[in-house]
């Protein structure tokens, strides 16, 4: 019991609710990485030891286990801490917002920069709970000087919406250059 | 002094002083506003840099890096909400200074503090080039690859009580460099057959969607923290320029909180906390009222704030004099450099002595700029640290997609980053490091290079270290490592005697 406490002791650190799931998740992948190790990362039979292709991954992936088991390790021999689940529903949550974000990605292309940008805006600002029209129109308009900067001003590469190809001559190249 | 002069003459480009203007205050302005800080802003703003000429690129980033934790500081004093988190620590002590009416004295203290620390590692860079012009050239391939492996240990073993977490997640960033076809033997590492794969883990991908985007989903998922209104007690009427009076009563913690900032910059790895824990220690262990700490103590806050200020201009030393970034700042502006090919090294000092002079004049001059700026603008940052954070969620989303899109409007540069935010997310939560990733990523390869070019003059494993410096670094290495084992054994043992007693 005294040797249990004492390894307790020695592995005790700061951690939060979840963290153990998170341990088993990284060990577990790397454990996977490490079976793929002889497909993903062939030894050269001609080339010596530090020049081989595998050597860095092989490190890699040997410290990575290593690291994860002693991580787990520490989870494990430390408390149980309460609100493991309510935790892991955080982080699914989260991947509503990376959603969001390639939904954003995926329009750009087809709609264009400026009202996609303007729209995403205002959209966003209502998913999180703005329902002020200054708020919102806040948003639209920091949305605007978004895309006049970077595009506009910066001449960031991002490509024009296809729908631009439907504005009139006049208005199309603009669009395409700067919107 | 000719390349004093040299790297002066570069900075009169207008280019260049309106990069630092709009660093300088973007960067106050950006520290002020909690949850976004100086990572998340270069991150976004790195590949917009790319198309700018090499200086005005970096003068911008390094304005927002230099100057984004002078911003900080002040909701760390009014709202005990860090702007970045470097500033956590003059909350202990700012904090309880606004409560007890002095918000005024302590912000005043805080912007006079990292003043002076940034001035003081300016000034300390200034005088180290001549020495570091010398030493450099005498870094060849085996001595930096032992500073990498050393930069890498240090930022495991910097992570007191993570050290497991931070060593299986920079080992993760030395394997994410090498996924993708080898440059020498064109060997396909980690792709699983999968084409897009190929190409690698952008390192501008990887740190968008562990520091950017992790942070809009963050603000996001999270309910708006309302910050308590800026009541009377908390109101900035006044100069701050009166902080330098009272800076003066504690020279000394100011001068030592600088070394530190300047001695702990230099290192690879270590950075701003552990300057700042070494400096607040010293701070209260030399003070006549130890008692007062972290209660409203001038001392506290001066040794936080000059300390971690100290922290830019130094950390510049490795990555310029040797191409290794002691953190994930300068781990970013590396990238700049490789675009514009301008390499960080032993040939930079001795080539391109004015190209240098001019990025530390630049941190000079931002500093004299945000001092400036913060003279005047006191009242419209206290507006801006009330922002909601949802709402500055929303904003990092949409400018992250600029970052990631334009670098090669690649959807899947996108999908990558998207779950890179995720794992930021799930690591921020956790409490877990994210930076030891990213060192891990750029440290990983400088080894991998160097080790291979080292290795055809090396015949038995003592060639490896048989030159002066190669000595000391793998000295240096085997001193950290021994170090931290008798630490980790005495607090063991000192946890086993309490328990015992």
């Amino acid at each position: 019991m005294t040797r249990i406490k004492s390894l307790q002791e020695l592995f005790k650190r700061d951690r939060r609710p979840g963290d153990i799931v998170f341990a088993w998740v990284f060990l577990l992948f790397a454990l996977f990485l490490l079976s793929q190790l002889g497909s993903q990362a062939p030894w050269n039979p001609r080339a010596k030891i530090f020049s081989q292709p595998a050597f860095w991954p092989t490190t890699a992936v040997v410290l990575m286990v290593g690291f994860a088991g002693l991580h787990v390790l520490s989870s494990a021999l430390s408390p149980r801490l309460v609100g493991r689940w309510a935790e892991i529903w955080a982080w699914v949550r989260s991947l509503e917002y990376a959603g969001w974000f390639m939904a954003y990605v995926f329009l750009v292309p087809f709609v264009g920069y400026l009202p996609t940008t303007v729209v995403f805006a205002v959209l966003l600002g209502l998913r999180a709970g703005y329902r002020s029209w200054a708020k919102l129109g806040l948003l639209a308009g920091l949305g605007l000087v978004i895309v006049l900067v970077f595009k506009g001003f910066l001449q960031v590469k991002i490509p024009g919406g296809a729908l631009y190809e439907y504005l009139p001559v006049a208005l199309r190249s603009f669009f395409l250059t700067y919107l | 002094m000719e390349a004093l002069f040299s790297g002066a003459a570069l900075l009169l480009d207008w280019q260049v002083i309106l990069a630092l203007l709009i660093g300088s205050m973007g960067g106050v302005v950006i520290g002020a506003v909690p949850g976004v800080g100086a990572a998340v802003a270069i991150a976004i703003l790195l590949p917009a840099t790319f198309a700018l000429p090499p200086l005005v690129g970096l003068t911008l980033l390094l304005g927002i890096y230099g100057s984004s934790m002078y911003g900080g500081a002040l909701p760390a004093v009014l709202l005990n909400t860090p702007g970045t988190a470097v500033n956590a620590l003059t909350t202990y002590d700012g904090y309880p200074m606004t409560q007890n009416g002095q918000a005024k004295r302590a912000v005043a203290l805080a912007y006079s503090a990292s003043f002076v620390g940034g001035l003081l590692s300016i000034l300390a860079l200034i005088a180290l080039s001549p020495a570091l012009a010398a030493v450099a050239p005498l870094f060849g391939s085996r001595e930096i690859f032992l500073a990498a492996l050393l930069g890498i240990i240090l930022v495991v073993l910097a992570h007191r009580g993570q050290t497991f977490a931070a060593g299986m997640l920079a080992s993760f960033g030395i394997l994410l460099q090498t996924v993708g076809l080898e440059p020498v033997n064109y060997t396909r590492r980690f792709t699983f057959g999968q084409s897009w794969l190929t190409s690698g883990f952008d390192l501008i991908v990887v740190v968008l969607g562990l520091f950017a985007l992790s942070q809009a989903f963050l603000l996001l998922s999270q309910h708006d923290k309302k910050p308590e209104p800026l009541d009377e007690a908390r109101a900035l009427k006044g100069s701050v320029l009166s902080g330098f009076k009272e800076l003066w009563l504690y020279k000394r913690v100011a001068g030592v909180a600088s070394g530190f900032g300047v001695l702990m910059g230099m290192v690879p790895g270590v950075g701003e906390f552990t300057a700042q824990f070494m400096a607040y220690s010293y701070a209260q262990k030399t003070s006549k009222t130890p008692e007062a700490f972290g209660k409203g103590a001038p001392e506290g806050l001066i040794a936080s704030e000059a300390a971690n200020n100290a922290v830019p201009a130094a950390a510049m030393i490795p990555l310029l004099a040797l191409g290794i970034p002691g953190e994930a700042l300068t781990a970013m502006m590396l990238s700049v450099f490789y675009v514009h090919n301008v390499i960080p090294g032993p040939q930079l000092f001795q080539n391109q002595m004015d190209f240098v002079m001019a990025l530390y004049l630049a941190l000079l001059v931002l500093n004299l700029m945000v001092l400036v700026f913060l003279l005047v603008s006191s009242t419209l940052l206290t507006r801006i640290i009330e922002v909601p954070s949802r709402f500055v969620g929303i904003l990092i989303l949409l400018l992250s997609f600029v970052g990631v899109y334009s670098l090669r409007n690649s959807i899947t540069d996108c999908a990558v980053a998207a779950v890179f935010g995720v794992l930021g997310l799930v690591l921020k939560r956790l409490n877990l490091p994210l930076v030891p990733i990213i060192l891990g990523m750029v440290l990983g390869g400088i080894m991998e290079v160097k080790l291979r070019s080292a290795m055809p003059r090396v015949k038995t494993p003592l060639d490896m270290i048989d030159r002066p410096i190669a000595m000391i670094l793998f000295a240096l290495i085997l001193l950290v490592i021994a170090l931290h084992i008798r630490t980790v054994i005495q607090a063991h043992r000192a946890r086993s005697k309490a328990r015992g007693g």
